[in-house]
């Protein structure tokens, strides 16, 4: 049964030329997929004089380190990536722990009305962040909350789908574990704390490393909710540095592109698992 | 000590039995199920969900409200009073040709992305999914855009666009074509905009595509290979069907988030040239935070949400027919 079926996908000529047109293809999408890093990267070390000429030069004649210094000094950049790192790590945390904790009450303890709530919470899905944009801000601006870290962050860590998906893990741990704990006598938070945040480590990285990254890449809210350098991130400064600065100086833009863009580079890199994992769990189950 | 003892009628005997039941309560850890009462699984739960629910019905519930509120107002938001308008803002919005060319624009960009890049990740995961090398290679490098910030992703391709001194214009050359100049010509722009939301999003549904692929039980499709189905056979008739589902998910869920995109056009043309990428965001944020017109990005805004969660329940519904695995 097998033998003729592995002839005819063997080194035939068909197969030949359907494996070269894949490379061909996956080459081409490589290419487009990539061209943009090459591009920034290399500009980012020419010469000035090496930026605007035609036909492109594709190799620096010289490489030249100068520009990442001078695209730091052309904006306050060492304050936009304290305030990057800060506001990126501190939302993924608060995040992390409000989704634990709604996540572990609504799979695991039992209420009249919870599925009600929980229906409340994944109500919250259907609403675009768009339209929250002006009552947000007026709240915060009422608290006081424009232009700090709180403003920045507060209305997006408590989210749905950080909760749906770790409620959904929380739901497959075995009901043996609980039980037996329950018999020890442990309470909620102690079984919360033993159990279930150790069997779940695995979408709980995930959802870091996936919170992390949209909050580092952030644009629209942190536009209008920060007034002055102090609190701005790295993605705003880059864009006041390109408004600031005359007749575009690509060289220092692409340096400053490139130190934006390589701390999440390196993290899906060494990372690359567990960022699949979440949005194929995302779509794939979530769906 | 002594006292309570004596007070109690008992004597020794009786004293480890429970006391009264005022007494027994503050110390229900002797028995191990007592835990577990019905008004202690109340406390722990609200201690656990209220801090998330409390800041879902502020910044995600009271919003909606909010907004729904407002767009019956002339509120500017800068004078703390607002005057009742009725639906003055949604008469304007309905006549207002630059509405329906926002909305054209917005329906544009979404439906030309999503689709587009549906067949490309298709066709990618396909050939990925072989047995070929240097398959993790690919996958990275077509999934690394995803990652990057979309301000960054936005500036550079600015650059790699320009019409003199960018990468792009070497294709065109080697084609004999003289380039566009892409964000600076109102017919070009557009497709300028649909290529980069592409090129930033083509990974995510391939990865989606790879994992519903690896999905698939291969039985299926070695049974029709058996029984003499050519490749193409087999993944028309087999392949194909078995990734409807997820193919449905990704229309309706890319096409909503398409349509509430605002770093590309904003980074890229501003919306120009001649709102030629006046996209819906794009068009809120300027109404809402730069004109101060509060009152009627609140009408804007609440069309939006309507359109969303017209196509958000389609998805739930269609979904729920749908989904077989």
């Amino acid at each position: 049964m097998d033998q003729p079926q592995r002839k005819t996908s063997s080194a035939s000529p068909s197969s030949l030329g359907r494996s070269a047109l894949t490379y061909l293809v996956l080459g081409v999408a490589a290419v487009f997929a990539g061209i943009p890093f090459f591009w920034m990267v290399t500009s980012a070390l020419k010469p000035p004089d090496e930026i605007l000429v035609y036909p492109p030069r594709w190799i620096p004649s010289e490489i030249r380190w100068q520009n990442f210094v001078e695209a730091w000094n052309a904006a306050p950049f060492g304050v936009y990536y304290l305030n990057s790192l800060a506001i990126s790590s501190l939302q993924t945390a608060l995040e992390i722990l409000i989704g634990v904790a709604g996540a572990y009450a609504f799979a695991r303890i039992k209420v009249p009305g919870r599925e009600l709530i929980f229906a409340l919470v994944l109500g919250t899905l259907m609403i675009p962040n768009d339209v929250t944009l002006i009552p947000n801000y007026i709240t915060l601006a009422n608290l006081g909350w424009i232009n700090t870290y709180m403003g920045i962050i507060l209305p997006s860590v408590a989210s749905a789908f950080s909760i749906f998906l770790l409620r959904q893990h929380m739901l497959s741990l075995p009901e043996e574990l609980f039980e037996a704990a329950k018999l020890d006598g442990a309470h909620h938070g102690q079984m919360l704390r033993h159990i279930a945040v150790p069997l779940s480590m695995p979408v709980i990285v995930t959802l870091a490393l996936l919170n992390f990254v949209s909050s580092w890449n952030a644009y629209l809210w942190p536009l209008i909710v920060t007034n002055s350098d102090a609190m701005r991130t790295l993605p705003i400064g880059l864009k006041l540095m390109r408004d600031a600065e005359q007749g575009d100086p690509w060289h220092l833009l692409m340096a400053a592109s490139t130190f934006v863009v390589i701390p999440i580079i390196l993290l899906f890199l060494f990372c690359q698992r567990f960022f699949v994992q979440g949005i194929t769990a995302g779509a794939v189950k979530g769906g | 000590m002594e006292s309570k003892r004596g007070s109690s009628n008992g004597g020794h005997p009786v004293n480890p039995s429970p006391k009264p039941s005022s007494l027994s309560s503050p110390k229900p850890a002797a028995h191990p199920m007592s835990k577990h009462t019905a008004q202690d699984n109340l406390r722990w739960f609200a201690v656990l969900v209220l801090p998330g629910l409390l800041l879902l019905a502020v910044f995600t519930y009271w919003p909606i409200l909010f907004t729904f509120g407002v767009s019956f107002t002339d509120w500017n938001m800068i004078r703390p009073e607002k005057h009742l308008v009725g639906l003055k803002n949604y008469q304007e919005l309905l006549t207002s040709p630059v509405f329906y060319q926002v909305l054209g624009n917005t329906l544009v960009f979404a439906f030309f992305t999503v689709f587009i890049r549906l067949g490309l990740s298709l066709l990618l995961a396909v050939l990925l999914f072989q047995n070929i090398r240097f398959k993790t290679f690919f996958r990275t490098i077509i999934f690394l855009p995803f990652v990057t910030s979309t301000a960054v992703a936005a500036i550079v391709w600015l650059f790699v666009l320009d019409p003199y001194f960018g990468v792009f214009k070497v294709f065109f050359d080697l084609l004999g074509q003289k380039s566009p100049v892409w964000v600076s010509d109102p017919n070009w722009a557009m497709p300028a905009i649909i290529m980069v939301a592409i090129w930033k999003s083509v990974g995510f549904s391939t990865v989606i595509y790879l994992a519903a692929l690896s999905n698939i039980n291969p039985e299926l499709q070695e049974a029709a290979r058996i029984d003499g189905a050519s490749e193409w056979q087999v993944f028309r008739r087999i392949t194909l069907p078995l990734l409807g589902p997820v193919t449905l998910f990704l229309v309706i869920t890319g096409i909503i988030h398409t349509m509430q995109s605002f770093e590309i056009p904003s980074i890229m043309t501003q919306g120009g040239p001649l709102s030629a990428t006046n996209i819906y965001v794009l068009h809120l944020y300027e109404l809402a935070f730069q004109r101060f017109r509060a009152g009627y990005a609140s009408a804007l805004a609440c069309v939006f949400f309507v359109i969303i969660l017209a196509l958000t329940l389609i998805n739930l519904h269609l979904s729920k027919r749908w989904v077989h695995y």
